[in-house]
């Protein structure tokens, strides 16, 4: 295809530097990865062979797209900040751990706690997520296409958590400040954690967080809102007696 | 840590490369336990062959000449295949009990790894490369087997605290995770007449559901009994003569992946000891819902 018929992401696809990790080790990418500076010109990446290898493009700092073509182990993409990361696969326990700017989108499904502590940025999981979606998160968003496990938002403290499909046992339990929006069913809410009214910024902010996911055919308002009921948040006297 | 692995084959074909593929798995995961390491492999029972796996700690002394002082207590022919600090002695299925009497008294340190029709049971201290180089596990024929490598958190690192246990025939289970009420659900077995080895954990796991299928249920019952009274942290994967079951304990925060196509089920406590499967690509890899059993049967 000439290039001048190319957009531009393709373009970028066609000049990305490509890393096969049956070929390079892991740290070898990473810190190839590390040494971007602001402006680097080689801000397309993709990564071959992963075969379940660990934290694949973990800690990236600098605004470049990376696809990695198959499915990654533990905590691949933590700490990104600025990076658009692509998993062509599944991803392991921990993907986008305290990601702080940025997109990680998986195009399979992700184990355990993904976007544990995250406190900024858009993970985008395509496939189900397992237990503890989104625990502990901190100003994150998370958009999953699938379902989600049990635990999930456990003490999630801000951002928006919206799951097309069902959500497990115990959402959002002991939560504070984060937003959860579930359109399928919920196993069970957990402690301090409620049924809350959608109002007019609320659909604002699913249909812009669904946009930004690329999801199609589905509509804000099918979504449920869940969010703190603020009772675990100071000690309550009449509690006294229960310690 | 502890990393777990398991394959139950479905297509003929692949069963001569059953040792292979099992400790292509396991040696995949040795960086997840680097103190010892187990397999248990299921062959095709014949149903007029019983086989019982030993240890020793001086198998020059022990095996040697086993057979013939075997075969005159027990009144009934015996082979001995040695296998480095292991050997399988076979008989005839009814004089199971009546040989594993008589090795108390005739090899009195010879323990125990495993007995039944199909199985056979390796496990030493050492990396996973190491144990399965030590025994030829690669060379290995089978129907399905399962696999471990141990980070050890609560008993000794020794050859019989290795992974698998076996408690009863054809019955062997790895674990990975710790259970809490080992001690009291140990006395409770004792009292219905379970035998015990060692002071682990997992090996009250294996008696537990080794006792409640003796006492009628399958191995599907079993598993879902371990979820109410088995108090802890725990993925297990069970194998039994012609089957191989999963559970996870309701948090199941120990890591498990799945993986099935027309040739086989998969287990491993990680997506890296898969990705040498055949046909992995293409597979339906999943992971495992917490407090809910799996097993398939031949």
């Amino acid at each position: 295809m000439p290039a001048n018929t190319m957009s531009k992401a393709e373009r970028d696809q066609s000049h990305a530097r490509v890393f096969d990790l049956s070929q390079h080790t892991l740290r070898e990418l990473n810190q190839a990865l590390h040494k971007l500076t602001p402006g680097s010109n080689e801000t397309a990446w993709e990564v071959l062979n992963p075969k379940g290898s660990h934290s694949v493009a973990v800690g990236v700092d600098q605004p470049v797209s990376i696809d990695v073509r198959g499915s990654v182990g533990y905590y691949c993409a933590g700490m990104n900040d600025g990076a658009a990361i692509t998993v062509h696969g599944s991803a392991g326990p921990g993907v986008g751990e305290n990601m702080m700017s940025g997109s990680i989108v998986i195009k399979g499904d992700a184990s355990q706690y993904a976007g544990a502590t995250g406190r900024g940025g858009l993970l985008v999981i395509e496939g189900n997520a397992s237990s503890r979606c989104g625990i502990s998160m901190k100003g994150i968003d998370i958009v999953v296409h699938g379902n989600i496990g049990h635990m999930s938002a456990f003490m999630a403290q801000s951002g928006n958590l919206v799951v097309l499909g069902d959500a497990g046992d115990a959402l959002g339990d002991s939560i504070y400040e984060a937003r959860l929006f579930v359109r399928g069913k919920v196993e069970s809410l957990g402690a301090d954690c409620i049924a809350k009214e959608m109002r007019p910024e609320h659909l604002e902010l699913v249909q812009g967080l669904l946009d930004r996911a690329g999801v199609t055919g589905v509509k804000a308002s099918e979504f449920k809102r869940y969010g703190s009921a603020r009772k675990l948040y100071n000690f309550n006297i009449d509690n006294a007696d229960a310690y | 840590m502890c990393g777990i692995v398991g394959l139950f084959l479905k297509d003929k074909a692949l069963e001569p490369k059953l040792g292979a593929m099992l400790s292509e798995m396991l040696v995949s995961l040795s960086d997840r336990g680097p103190d010892s390491a187990g397999i248990a492999i299921y062959g095709a029972a014949t149903g007029n062959e019983a086989k019982i796996t030993v240890q020793s700690p001086k198998p020059d002394r022990d095996f040697r000449g086993l057979d013939a002082e075997l075969a005159k207590a027990i009144g009934a022919p015996v082979s001995v295949a040695v296998k480095s600090t292991h050997a399988v002695i076979r008989t005839t299925p009814d004089k199971v009990d009546t040989a594993r009497e008589a090795l108390q008294t005739l090899r009195p340190d010879i323990r125990i790894m495993g007995a039944g029709e199909a199985v056979e049971i390796y496990k030493e201290v050492g990396l996973p490369e190491a144990v399965v180089d030590r025994f030829d596990v690669r060379s290995m024929t089978g129907t399905h087997g399962i696999g471990h490598t141990r980070m050890a958190t609560e008993s000794a690192v020794t050859t019989m605290g290795a992974h698998p246990f076996s408690t009863g025939a054809d019955q062997c289970l790895v674990h990975n995770g710790s259970l809490s009420n080992h001690n009291n659900m140990r006395r409770e077995l004792i009292r219905d007449g379970m035998k015990f080895e060692t002071e682990n954990d997992t090996e009250v796991a294996a008696a537990y559901l080794s006792n409640r299928m003796a006492h009628g249920k399958n191995l599907g019952e079993a598993l879902e009994g371990t979820l109410s009274d088995l108090d802890g942290f725990f993925t297990f994967v069970v194998g039994t003569k012609n089957g191989f079951g999963v559970v996870r304990d309701p948090i199941a925060c120990k890591p498990a992946v799945m993986a099935e196509t027309d040739q086989y089920v998969a287990f491993g406590s990680e997506y890296r000891a898969l990705t040498k499967l055949p046909g992995i690509d293409n597979a339906r890899v999943w992971e495992p819902e917490p407090a809910t059993v799996y097993f398939w049967e031949h």
